[in-house]
């Protein structure tokens, strides 16, 4: 194992900014993995640390293969982690909107453009990445629909789901956009949890892209083994809402699979405790993802089912592959 | 008369109200034409409160010279205004990135289409921003090149110093502007001054801009105050400069002035240890019009844009 700079910004208040990777293995750029790029992605931090921990032990045992180099990224920002804040500290800007970057620009596009250069190259990248409104999701692959997605290598990591996402302007800025663009296989790993750790799904992860390095031929030893995955489309996800603002009193886990008119929380009178709102599934379906704010807004996205029954079964060859 | 645009109950006994004040005489005909005022998308940018105060004052006190409807809309993000929040609180979230909404999406998207719907169908929209709290900017008005041809000749009326013509690569979709442009409400957007704070002088150039036009649009017929002819330029005559090195910025030149290639701009100094550690010069003969106004830099932070002349 090497630990490297991959990228050093200095400060006049703080201690040097870093980018730090960690580099198993030699040869051929196989796969890069890259955690935290927001400040409360502590859940994404805790994933990348357990599998440097893992990769360092397969090393010891000399079971990364001749050829191969394989480097973790743990942390993208550690200035925002290292206060509590979710964007960069001063100009409040998403690194994973800076992307592919420019070194000429301003700080954050600097960093990803210092960034990216590293992870151009690489036959595989995977992220391990948050939503952008908080909760719970059923650990899955993400991959944006750019015309290089290969769902049968995001199959591969074996988690319950792959999740296929039609890229808006919007996302013309993200990694794995940028990456897929640059010719680098991109996957984003979601996990259970983002600002809290949860160590059974972090293993999930970890064992998965243990997995995933075994079978592309990088490391001689195989993960925990997994799921086949379902292949879904991220527009077929039923989205439940709120109608009521109050508290959010959730009453079931994600993974769990429930039948149509199932309660899935309510919407408690922040005063009176009274109910305001019973939130029912719409249709049989597994629960996806799960709001975990304990105050609610009006309207607001509190689970997303993937509907089951006649969505299942799909005629073969219907995968964009 | 204040009116309610949208209201939405929020989770411990509030309600969030986005209002505005329809000023307008009686017995207009049905064609009157329809200006909209609106400011506070951005919750930390203020220099929209004094132009929305100027205008409704001002209009209050001429009615008899009033021949449209003036819709003034002085928070689009009530809740970041009054807790110095850019974006909006709660959600994480640049309220501008949100148009034109979702009548059936979430809270944002829900209160972004309101006001989108209510403003459609003006005849002119003028959307006042104020930069951020690092920058401060000249009276300006921003404008895609895509709508240049229809936006340039009213921003010619606003009494700003410059008219900023971007090139269609660098706009963003989702903006207040964009998406009611794209539905044939002229939208014009103002950028001027600095974030948290007012600047009084530029308050009073930009309302005597909106009564400029407005008289133009057949909306006000009283006397028509003297307009500045602005510079119109496009981004290829827009020189950028950013911070070598992280530090405290000191200028050394006032805002919106000319300055020639070679002259010294400010510096990046160290307090830790008395050393200039860059010293910033100007790289053309140009006009200062963006101007580093909060003093920490980074590493890229931008210091100043300069026109070159
Ligand atoms: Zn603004």
């Amino acid at each position: 194992m090497e630990k490297v700079i991959i990228y050093e910004l200095e400060s006049m208040y703080r201690d040097s900014f870093r980018v730090t990777g960690y580099r198993f293995g030699s040869g051929e750029k196989t796969m890069c993995v890259v955690g935290s790029m927001r400040g409360n992605e502590v859940q994404q931090l805790y994933c990348c640390s357990q599998l440097v921990d893992r990769l360092k032990t397969l090393e010891a045992k000399g079971l990364i293969n001749e050829g191969r180099s394989i480097t973790v990224i743990p942390c993208v920002n550690p200035y925002s982690m290292n206060i509590g804040k979710r964007f960069w500290p001063t100009d409040n800007s998403d690194i994973n909107r800076m992307f592919p970057g420019y070194d000429l620009g301003e700080t954050t596009q600097r960093i990803a453009d210092g960034l990216f250069k590293e992870l151009v190259g690489y036959e595989y990248g995977v992220q391990f990445a948050s939503y952008h409104i908080s909760g719970q999701f059923t650990p899955h692959v993400r991959m944006m629909r750019t015309g290089f997605e290969s769902v049968q290598d995001a199959k591969v990591f074996a988690l319950p789901y792959v999740v296929l996402v039609d890229p808006v302007p919007f996302d013309s800025g993200v990694l794995n956009y940028n990456w897929q663009i640059w010719e680098t296989k991109a996957f984003s790993l979601y996990t259970q949890e983002t600002s809290r750790i949860d160590r059974r799904s972090a293993m999930r992860v970890v064992d998965s892209v243990t997995r995933f390095l075994n079978r592309i031929g990088a490391i001689s030893y195989d993960g925990k083994a997994g799921y086949i995955p379902d292949v879904i489309e991220e527009s077929h996800l039923i989205s439940v809402q709120t109608s009521e603002a109050g508290i959010f009193e959730p009453l079931v886990e994600v993974e769990a699979q429930v039948n149509e008119g199932d309660l899935l929380a309510r919407v408690i009178d922040p005063y009176e405790g009274c109910v305001r709102q019973e939130i029912r599934a719409s249709c049989d379906g597994v629960v996806f993802f799960r709001h975990s704010d304990p105050l609610v807004y009006a309207d607001t996205v509190v689970f997303r089912l993937i509907p089951i029954g006649e969505f299942r079964f799909r005629p073969a060859g219907q995968d964009s592959e | 008369m204040i009116e309610k645009v949208v209201s939405i109950q929020l989770p411990v006994d509030e309600e969030l109200r986005v209002v505005k004040n329809r000023i307008a005489p009686e017995g207009l005909p049905d064609d009157a034409k329809r200006i909209c005022i609106v400011t506070g998308t951005h919750g930390d940018e203020l220099e929209g409160q004094l132009v929305c105060f100027e205008l409704a004052r001002f209009l209050k006190d001429n009615m008899q010279h009033l021949k449209g409807i003036v819709d003034i809309y002085p928070a689009l993000n009530p809740l970041g205004i009054d807790s110095i929040t850019r974006g909006i609180p709660g959600f994480d979230l640049d309220m501008n990135r949100t148009f034109p909404g979702r009548k059936d999406g979430s809270m944002s998207e829900y209160v972004a289409a309101e006001i989108f719907n209510d403003i459609a169908g003006a005849d002119v929209c003028i959307d006042i921003h104020a930069s951020n709290i690092f920058l401060r900017e000249i009276p300006q008005i921003r404008i895609n090149e895509l709508t240049a041809e229809e936006l340039v000749p009213l921003a010619r009326y606003m009494n700003v110093d410059f008219v900023w013509v971007h090139s269609a690569a660098t706009v963003l979709e989702s903006t207040l502007a964009y998406s009611l442009n794209a539905v044939g409400t002229k939208t014009l957007v103002a950028e001027m001054g600095v974030g948290m704070r007012l600047t009084i002088e530029y308050g009073n150039q930009l309302s005597k801009g909106i009564i400029s036009l407005m008289a133009h649009l057949g909306m006000w017929d009283g006397p028509i105050p003297y307009v500045r002819e602005p510079i119109v330029s496009v981004d290829g005559k827009v020189e950028y400069i950013n911070a070598a090195k992280g530090g405290i910025f000191v200028p050394r030149i006032e805002h919106w002035r000319d300055v020639r290639r070679g002259e010294h701009l400010g510096d990046i100094v160290s307090p830790l240890t008395g050393d200039v550690l860059v010293k910033i010069e100007s790289p053309c003969d140009g006009l200062v019009f963006t101007l580093r106004e909060y003093p920490v830099v980074d590493e890229g932070s931008l210091i100043a844009r300069i026109l070159k002349v």
